[in-house]
């Protein structure tokens, strides 16, 4: 049994738990929601062994470091993160319908990695010899995943308050008529950002800790240093967005799309876009 | 006049404190920062200049665009940013210690219609026994309450976590703290670069601004070293180092390993492992080659275009070398050689050799196998260099910050009042943050208040 082969079964898990989630939309069968949260569990928990097992593999291999080295495993970690948020949020507030539109941003990560990175463990580079990088690197991607279980809710905020703006005459029909209140969805939506916001300044803080330890400057304009920041302010603006009027409903469930925008191309863009410390691939010390 | 002047300060200070503002300035800041992510920062590369017509060059200059986190405009932004900041905080704050410490002791009846939790009790003693049973309860299960009578009845209220209402002012603070500690490291700290060669010394290190900083000491490169993974991969970028006072080594700072992640400091002074590079043309190389059949081995030392007769009769001629070689075969790296080699009576080839890979130099059918040991070259090793006293502010204010973010987002000020009349209570309660939680203390809490036997 490898770690690869774990987590192509994890893979499988997510889709098959989104299409079940799917049905749950129109089928509105408790039953069928159950399933598609029970294969979302199945999925994580086959990952978890993954991701411990490819721990071990790079051990036996001699290079001995956490799976968080490079780009397949960055995007598998994120998965992994985005499911864990999910299942604390279903399981702290009951609404299990939020997986339909979170489970995606999660199978979405596992099918490209799977299928389009280079899945060799490699040996890590000098500048990532640090255990600076663990503490870095879960904080940053439990935050962004909360950002992603955020956007997800906006999304099925948005669809929702359209469909009541549009008529709203039959509320419990329809394909929305699984989702939750646009209130909820509204408080969801504050309290995922709410666990993502604190977890992405820890994660900005150990960056500056690390860098200032590793380069004697906690803190450079680097891209993505600055994309961190900018990914920071969307959500403060977010957080302040509540107590001010004209700025709740829509517009913070746009500032939360946007800020989840961000968060990706804070993650991704910066590197394939822009140059800098973080080029994952890259020798540089 | 003077009411023109006041209303100008007033609309003024309205304008500074309002939350449209912190929103605008927020979202600012977030757009503009995008520009120094796009465009070249700092001393800019020629190749860049000549991408960009000389009117763009010009603009962007004027406007700072090519150090813009230093420029102007964005200084004042985060100055009217802290500004904003400052007001916001110094207009709430009076308010939220007001509620702090003058709480609402008194439940009056239109207040009481806004509570959704609530539980009533009805009891069979005096009021006066009632409410010293109440007053009991509550200080049991909840907190010591504060008794108020008014209109013949009495009104308990007890409070849990009031001082996590100013959790967001502690963040606020936070802010400024982190940029008082940059302001501190622009002021009176800095960043420097020391290049030194192997087996000299540096007593002095050059500032980014230009300048030479004494060191007060000296610092001496014993050795600088690379070393690979068996991919090619670098594994280790490792300076040896000797901090020397009066020209003496100093004892515990003598052949310290200085690699990534492992800087050394002396004095305040941080020296971290940053470039690397060939101080010095190599003059000599050094070669072996080894007969497969174990006959012939032999090290020789050659200049570039010199040739030399092995023992075999083989002719070797050392064409040139490469300190890294990756550039011209990717996948590879370390220093190489190009080798025209002429065995006795035969054809000359032509191909490379390598230090890093024998397997790969191996891999030749020949008989002779040859290997790169490499050369007298000096490497020297480039060291950033810093120096910064703000640094310990900004991480107080980092650990306000996460502080001030755990009590603003997870902490919640709960209260909760018994108002008492004659044979009846009623108990309310309330909670600034995760009413959730809160409901589920508050029915725990209800239970055993209905059950209560006064």
């Amino acid at each position: 049994m490898t770690s690869s082969l774990l987590f192509n079964v994890t893979t499988i898990a997510y889709m098959a738990s989104m299409v079940v989630f799917f049905a749950f939309l129109g089928s509105k069968n408790k039953t069928v929601g159950l399933a598609g949260s029970l294969l979302a569990y199945a999925g994580f928990a086959i990952q978890t062994v993954g991701i411990a097992l490819r721990w071990k593999e790079s051990y036996a291999l001699g290079y001995g470091h956490a799976p968080l080295s490079n780009l397949y495993e960055s995007v598998t970690f994120f998965s992994w993160t985005i499911i864990l948020i999910y299942i604390f949020i279903e399981l702290k507030y009951k609404y299990r319908i939020v997986g339909a539109f979170v489970v995606p941003f999660a199978l979405f990560g596992m099918a490209w990695a799977q299928l389009g990175m280079q899945s060799g463990i490699e040996p890590l580079v000098p500048a990532l010899q640090s255990n600076w990088l663990l503490y870095h690197v879960i904080t940053c991607f439990l935050g962004y995943a909360a950002f992603a279980v955020a956007c997800g809710i906006s999304i099925m905020y948005l669809f929702k308050a359209n469909s009541e703006e549009r008529g709203g005459s039959n509320p419990a029909g329809g394909l929305m008529g699984m989702f939750p209140p646009i209130r909820v969805l509204d408080d969801l939506n504050y309290r995922a950002i709410m666990i993502g916001f604190p977890l992405l300044t820890l994660g900005i803080i150990t960056g500056a800790a690390w860098a200032n330890y590793a380069w004697g400057t906690y803190w450079s304009w680097d891209p993505k240093e600055t994309w961190s920041l900018i990914v920071w302010f969307v959500y403060a603006a977010f957080l302040h967005a509540r107590f001010t009027r004209g700025w709740v409903g829509k517009r913070a469930a746009w500032l939360s799309i946007i800020g989840f925008a961000a968060t990706i191309f804070c993650y991704l863009g910066v590197n394939l876009f822009l140059s800098g410390l973080h080029s994952y691939g890259s020798s540089k010390m | 006049m003077a009411t023109t002047d006041r209303s100008f300060v007033q609309s003024l200070w309205d304008f500074f404190c309002s939350l449209k503002l912190t929103i605008s300035l927020l979202i600012s800041l977030a757009l503009t920062s995008i520009i120094g992510t796009i465009i070249p920062q700092g001393k800019l590369a020629p190749e860049y200049v000549a991408t960009i017509s000389p009117i763009k060059f010009q603009i962007y200059s004027k406007l700072g665009f090519f150090d813009m986190y230093h420029s102007m405009w964005f200084i004042t932004l985060l100055y009217v940013f802290s500004l904003n900041l400052v007001c916001c905080s110094v207009k709430r704050l009076p308010h939220v210690f007001k509620f702090i410490s003058e709480p609402t002791l008194v439940l009056g009846e239109s207040l009481r219609k806004g509570f959704s939790l609530k539980q009533d009790l009805s009891f069979s003693t005096s009021l006066d026994k009632g409410r010293e049973a109440l007053a009991a309860f509550l200080g049991k299960e909840f907190g010591t309450p504060v008794v108020t009578e008014q209109n013949g009845e009495y009104h308990l209220f007890a409070q849990k976590s009031a001082w996590c209402r100013l959790g967001v002012y502690v963040v606020h603070l936070s802010i400024l703290v982190i940029f008082v500690g940059a302001i501190i490291g622009s002021l009176f700290g800095y960043k420097g670069f020391a290049a030194i060669v192997e087996g000299s010394n540096v007593s002095s290190i050059q500032a980014r601004n230009g300048a030479e900083i004494p060191l007060g000491f000296d610092l001496r490169c014993e050795q600088f070293t690379v070393s690979y993974y068996d991919s090619g991969a670098p594994k280790e970028f490792k300076s040896i180092l000797t901090v020397l006072e009066n020209g003496k080594p100093v004892k515990d700072y003598t052949n310290v390993r200085v690699v990534v992640n492992e800087p050394l400091t002396y004095k305040g002074f941080t020296f971290y492992q940053s470039s690397f590079g060939q101080a010095s043309e190599s003059s000599d190389h050094t070669l072996s080659a080894k007969s497969r059949s174990g006959d012939l081995s032999q090290r020789f030392t050659l200049r570039e275009g010199q040739a030399i007769t092995l023992k075999d009769g083989t002719s070797l001629k050392l064409l040139e070398t490469a300190q890294d070689i990756s550039q011209f075969m990717p996948g590879f790296s370390g220093p190489a050689a190009r080798v025209e080699v002429t065995p006795k009576g035969k054809a000359a080839q032509t191909f490379i050799v390598l230090k890093n890979y024998p397997e790969v130099n191996a891999q030749r059918d020949d008989d002779l196998l040859f290997q790169y040991e490499g050369s007298n070259a000096k490497m020297y090793t480039g060291l950033q260099v810093a120096k910064d006293p703000g640094v310990w502010v900004v991480w107080l204010g980092c650990t306000l910050m996460v502080v001030g973010l755990f009590i603003a987002f997870f902490m919640s000020h709960k209260r909760v009042w018994i108002v008492v009349s004659k044979g009846h209570a009623r108990m309310y309660g309330n909670a600034s943050k995760n009413q959730a939680a809160f409901q589920m203390q508050f029915e725990e809490l209800s239970d055993k208040f209905k059950n209560l036997k006064i």
